[in-house]
């Protein structure tokens, strides 16, 4: 029951939304689309969803050709960004809008109907507000709401177009969490499309990350934080600190002092390397690079520090709140050594 | 008094989901000048609206309640009050399907000669009434173009009450038109592409999903087109033949009263025929109100 995607290509007249695009969603998986704005995200979606067709490649779920298959008949669910609720239904018509249109035949009876429509809300936890409308709803309510009517018609996949998108962020912590428990519940085949690289690592099993409407890279959360393969995607999922350095065999040499580097291919040579902001240290003496306080400010658990070297670099590095950056002040000058850096 | 269990008064109440922030009333509007406007628009109502509907109102009782009842009930008024509402009804009744056709195909679809298509709606805005009556009832006299095809089934349509009808849907169309269009090109693709998800066909899609959010639309420009048919003058007097009891508007019929300079008989239908029309529009806003309720409250 797996979804395989391949070589998927679509263009908007001359500028190609998606472009060679292939992945495969397992059974009961839960997938993020994640990029920035005009990666081709939402395209994809939607091509899934069979509301656009691709110029090139194939979709196959479970064997069978979903392309020849039109929207009405793959039995997707999309929870669409907007909600897209039937403003003049209450909340249980809402629900049970996809199955009162099936034909009669493969209708359920009305007590099914409305026996599934009361397991959703409960699922949802709007029991009691099956007959309010969704402009008495709250942006979640409404939120829930599409996504039970989604699951209404019993999907074989689950889309969601930023599902979080339009929410407060107390509302979509919330909700994030929700939703990975009633993807564990109902076990169905999740794919969802998110700009936001935290909520991407956060909820989902696998994330495909897309750029340019081509695939960067595709892999567990901890796999693309800790083994990222470009430079897109190791600074789209954090704060990236970039310095000059020579490599030799997974060893990054600056003036005075090395750090060990990773590196999906094999480099050497002078090249530029990135670190993360929790991958620093600091020290009152070199060696390492001169750099004045900027700001200091707490940051979760942590503090955070912009620091600026002489020839006007701004480098954001993170430390516990009781290490010695805590005691530094505005102004003062400390000297920055990567501990760890990537080199792409 | 810090450990006081009931929360301060003043504090703004924990926000619990649901909430919504209150809606802007006129107070909290920032521009000045309610006052100012508030007077315009009293005073140009008064002057237009509101003074010469009750001058009409004090016209009919120089003969007492009995005159007016006299002049209202006779046999000829009460005919033409039926024909003039009748037709007015059904025309507009007509026009709620054409028009909503017309809007559909006229935001739907791409095809050349669309925007001609969009401004010949209009026509019957500003064509004088009258020419379009000429028109329409050369057109569709038994020797007229349209006419002389309905002639051999033994169908006339000029001088017949289905004249005033043809007249009435003639004028009424671009209400409906106007009305509907602008909701209809509004409408949220993503709404319908929902419903195509959940598995609804593209009828249902068009009859459970767009054609009941285009209701209250649909009902204004019913009693837009109503009204109009109703007050029509011009172009339904040439097509009407204006028989009596058969084929005689209201309006034609307040017109005749007063050029026998029965005044107050005049007075006394119109006032009839303003009880009527308030009537039929206080009916339609109920309906209109119930129907925004269901959507927005």
């Amino acid at each position: 029951m797996s979804l395989v995607v391949n070589n998927i290509t679509k263009c908007f007249s001359d500028f190609a939304a998606l472009n060679d695009v292939s992945f495969q969603a397992e059974p009961g998986e839960f997938l993020a689309l994640l990029g920035p704005s005009g990666s081709g995200k939402t395209t994809l979606l939607r091509l899934l969803a069979g509301l656009d067709q691709p110029d090139t490649g194939t979709v196959e779920f479970d064997g069978a050709d979903y392309l020849k298959l039109s929207a009405r008949d793959r039995r997707i669910g999309m929870v669409f960004q907007s909600y897209a609720l039937f403003r003049h239904m209450t909340v249980a018509q809402n629900i049970a809008f996809g199955l009162n249109v099936r034909p009669a035949k493969d209708r359920p009876s009305k007590a099914e109907i409305a026996a599934t429509v009361q397991r959703l809300l409960k699922l949802i936890q709007l029991e009691d507000l099956g007959k309010r409308y969704p402009s008495q709803l709250s942006g979640g309510q409404r939120q829930r709401v599409a996504l039970a009517r989604a699951l209404a018609i019993s999907p074989r996949i689950l889309l969601l177009d930023e599902p979080f998108g339009a929410l407060d962020a107390l509302v979509r912590k919330d909700l994030r969490r929700w939703l990975r428990k009633i993807h564990d519940e109902t076990g169905v085949t999740t794919i969802f499309v998110t700009h936001d690289q935290e909520e991407a690592l956060d909820l989902a099993d696998r994330v495909v990350v897309l750029k340019d409407g081509k695939i960067e890279q595709i892999g567990k959360p901890l796999e693309l934080y800790r083994h990222p393969q470009s430079a897109f995607v190791f600074e789209f999922l954090g704060t990236s600190n970039e310095v000059p350095a020579t490599v030799t065999d997974g060893v990054a040499s600056f003036d005075g002092f090395t750090a060990p580097a990773v590196s999906p291919k094999a480099l050497s040579g002078a090249q530029t390397v990135r670190f993360r902001p929790f991958d620093a240290q600091l020290s009152p003496t070199g060696p390492g690079f001169e750099a004045k306080v900027l700001s200091l400010l707490p940051a979760g658990s942590s503090l955070r520090l912009e620091l600026q070297t002489p020839d006007g670099k701004v480098f954001e590095t993170q430390h516990a709140h009781e290490s010695e950056a805590s005691d530094l002040k505005l102004g003062d000058t400390v000297f920055v050594r990567p501990s760890k850096v990537y080199v792409f | 008094m810090t450990t006081d269990a009931t929360p301060d008064a003043g504090a703004p109440p924990f926000v619990t989901e649901g909430y919504k922030p209150p809606k802007a009333t006129h107070k909290a509007r920032v521009l000045p000048g309610f006052r100012l406007s508030l007077g315009i628009t009293l005073t140009y109502l008064s002057l237009i609206v509101l003074i010469p509907l009750a001058a009409l109102l004090a016209r009919p009782w120089e003969h007492g309640l009995d005159g007016v009842w006299q002049a209202v009930s006779d046999p000829r008024v009460v005919a033409s009050l039926k024909l003039t509402f009748g037709t007015a009804f059904a025309a507009a009744v007509v026009n709620l399907f054409a028009g909503l056709v017309v809007a559909w195909v006229l935001t739907r679809y791409e095809f050349p000669g669309k925007s001609l298509l969009d401004a010949l709606v209009d026509l019957p805005f500003a064509l004088p009434t009258a020419v379009a009556g000429v028109s329409l009832c050369s057109m569709y006299a038994a020797n007229g173009w349209i006419g002389s095809l309905f002639a051999p089934l033994g169908i006339k349509i000029a001088y017949t009450p289905l004249g005033i009808f043809v007249a009435l849907i003639f004028v009424g169309l671009p209400f409906i038109v106007r009305s509907v269009q602008p909701v209809l090109a509004e409408f949220d693709a993503e709404v319908e592409e929902a419903a195509q998800t959940l598995g609804a066909s593209p009828m249902q899609t068009a009859v459970r999903v767009i054609l009941p959010s285009l209701l209250p639309a649909l009902l204004t420009g019913f009693s837009l087109a109503f009204a109009r048919a109703v007050g029509e003058y011009g172009s339904v007097i040439f097509i009407a033949g204006n028989m009596p009891f058969v084929s005689e508007i209201t309006p034609l019929l307040i017109v005749i009263k007063l050029e026998e300079f029965d005044y107050a008989g005049a007075a006394a239908v119109a006032v009839a025929m303003l009880a009527l029309s308030f009537l039929s529009l206080l009916v339609i806003n109920g309906v209109q109100l119930l129907l925004s309720k269901r959507g927005r409250a």
